[in-house]
């Protein structure tokens, strides 16, 4: 029990693994609340676009303040928001289907970004810092602003819960009712987009769309209830950033990478094992 | 899907008062222009208070269309449509009931949640709803016989439940313009019955419901008119001036095979198969 106990204690000493714990907390929370609309509305490629989407705008961030930090993450939310309302207007009498645009758009813009981070001389270990995430690299600051953005976040979406819902669920019926069904589209892409900017240092772009689909996945595989399935999607996404920065702590593995494959590991438990719907379920059933 | 979108000019503007002078529905030289093909042609009609018209012509005919339009989901390309006096997208008393296939069946809520949807218009932006919105869920629920079910997760209900569900939804909304889109395709006769024990109920209650239909024999015998529909409006009236065998070759073509029997002609049809209409 001590040993197990002192196994939990030790990363603490470090103050960057406090801070990078508090991190995937938060960003667990957040990005499996959003992404539970985002499961629901068949969204996933969509966020998947948006995180690398950003890349680019991250990237003039980096270059304007010559490779600091500190002023990323308003570069990377006002990059964010931006293509959330771009793809947003996507489809709307294009000449191509509108997956097909958001590949091309999503692709050339990861490739803008990627190029104007390539021209600075030692790019690499940023450039892979934005694409993996460095949660051990979490400063105090960065933790108030994921705190700040993510409070806000989780509190429209409780504000206009039951408008979220009905939009997932039937967007005929949101315009019916005559609700502002364009704007609360809206408005879920730019959460979405917030959600992706809070996390943007915590897993990276190329990871991102895991933390906002696979715990919701995940929790609709357990659940019927809306409800239920934002709040288990919540408890599975912060528990994985714990145990996956464990992982990456005892066994040295990158910590963005071991947080998504511990919530790919939730994912295929449940998708075996769920009460009713998990696959060894149905067979003996 | 895309659809016309009031909600940015109506966010802050209350729904509008009926005029009660009016009729329920006036539609008015309606034509509808998607991606350079006609799919509804000067459509024009008027229905009373209370009717119940069952709409029917081929797949790709435009009853989808002309229900999108009627409810302000879709916008004429021109022509008009007036509910009780104005124009749709002011009014929250229509509700349109999609066709069951076209429905998330596995998405996680309740038949009692997915009822009180209809209330959210009523209820309004950032307010929760509250005891009397529940019990007037409960009240819908029990007008389509399905009180005990209310906890029930909605891919849980047969089709003739779940298409009671969304009747009740309606109801929650308190629409008086229904517009049920083939509501009994796919049922089997006692929840086809079940269907219409709801609707007399509505008809009790003054509701007017336009539903599309494939089977000409129910439209004949259980609607109180017909509309027979292949882009442009063929016929309107009762059954026995409209499903004439001049009208259904011309909605149906090829596809109908017209049989005389003891009782009159019995149409049989075969529009199952055809895709884009002929």
């Amino acid at each position: 029990m001590t040993a197990l106990w002192t196994w939990l204690i030790e990363p603490l000493q470090y103050a960057f693994m406090l801070r990078g714990l508090l991190a995937v907390i938060m960003v667990g929370v957040v990005c499996a609340v959003v992404g539970s609309f985002v499961v629901l509305r068949g969204m996933a490629f969509l966020g998947d676009a948006l995180a690398h989407a950003i890349l680019p705008g991250v990237a003039i961030g980096y270059l304007v303040s010559g490779g600091a930090r500190g002023a990323l993450f308003w570069w990377g939310l006002g990059a964010a928001v931006l293509t959330a309302l771009g793809i947003g207007a996507i489809g709307k009498g294009s000449q191509v289907k509108e997956d097909t645009a958001i590949g091309i758009i999503f692709a050339g813009m990861f490739a803008l970004g990627i190029a104007l981070i390539s021209s600075v001389r030692s790019y690499a270990v940023d450039l892979s810092h934005f694409l993996f995430g460095d949660v051990l690299g979490v400063a105090a600051r960065d933790l108030w602003l994921t705190g700040v953005f993510g409070v806000i976040v989780l509190f429209i979406i409780l504000a206009l819960y039951k408008e979220f819902t009905v939009l997932s669920f039937d967007p005929v019926l949101v315009v019916t009712l005559r609700m502002p069904a364009t704007l609360l589209h809206y408005l879920l892409l730019v959460l979405i987009a917030l959600a992706i900017v809070v996390s943007l240092q915590t897993v990276g772009v190329a990871l991102m769309v895991a933390m906002l689909v696979t715990p919701a996945a995940t929790a609709f595989l357990l659940t019927r209830r809306l409800s239920r399935m934002i709040a288990l999607a919540a408890l599975i996404g912060s528990s994985s950033g714990i145990i996956g920065l464990y992982l990456s702590y005892y066994i040295s593995i990158a910590s963005g990478a071991a947080i998504v494959l511990v919530c790919t590991g939730f994912f295929l438990l449940a998708l075996l094992f769920a009460p009713q719907r998990g696959l060894l379920w149905r067979k003996s059933a | 899907m895309k659809f016309q979108n009031p909600a940015w000019k109506t966010i802050f503007i209350h729904p509008e008062a009926h005029d009660a002078g009016a009729p329920i529905l006036e539609v008015a030289g309606l034509n509808v222009r998607y991606n350079g093909y006609m799919a509804l042609e000067e459509v024009s009609f008027r229905l009373n208070r209370g009717e119940r018209l069952a709409v029917v012509g081929p797949n790709g005919a435009g009853k989808s269309t002309l229900f999108k339009v009627i409810a302000g989901v879709m916008a004429p390309t021109t022509g008009q449509v007036k509910v009780a006096g104005g124009s749709p997208g002011r009014h929250i008393c229509i509700a349109y009931v999609p066709q069951r296939t076209q429905v998330d069946w596995t998405f996680p809520v309740t038949v009692a949640a997915a009822v009180m949807m209809g209330r959210f218009g009523k209820i309004g932006l950032l307010r929760r709803p509250g005891r009397q919105d529940r019990e007037y869920v409960r009240e819908c629920l029990n007008v389509v016989g399905m009180t005990n079910l209310a906890g029930r997760q909605i891919g849980e209900l047969s089709g003739g439940q779940q298409q009671r569900m969304f009747i009740a939804r309606a109801l929650a909304q308190e629409a008086e313009l229904m517009l049920m889109d083939e509501p009994l395709t796919g049922l089997d006769v006692p929840a086809q019955e079940d269907i219409f024990r709801v609707l007399e109920t509505l008809r009790a209650r003054g509701v007017t419901v336009m539903v599309a239909t494939h089977d000409l024999h129910q439209a004949a015998e259980r609607f109180d008119r017909v509309m027979l529909l292949r882009y442009r409006l063929l016929g309107l009236g009762l059954p026995g001036e409209v499903f004439t065998t001049a009208n259904l070759q011309q909605a149906y073509g090829g596809h109908l095979h017209l049989i005389q029997a003891e009782n009159g002609v019995l149409a049989v049809s075969d529009t199952c198969c055809t895709g884009e209409p002929a």
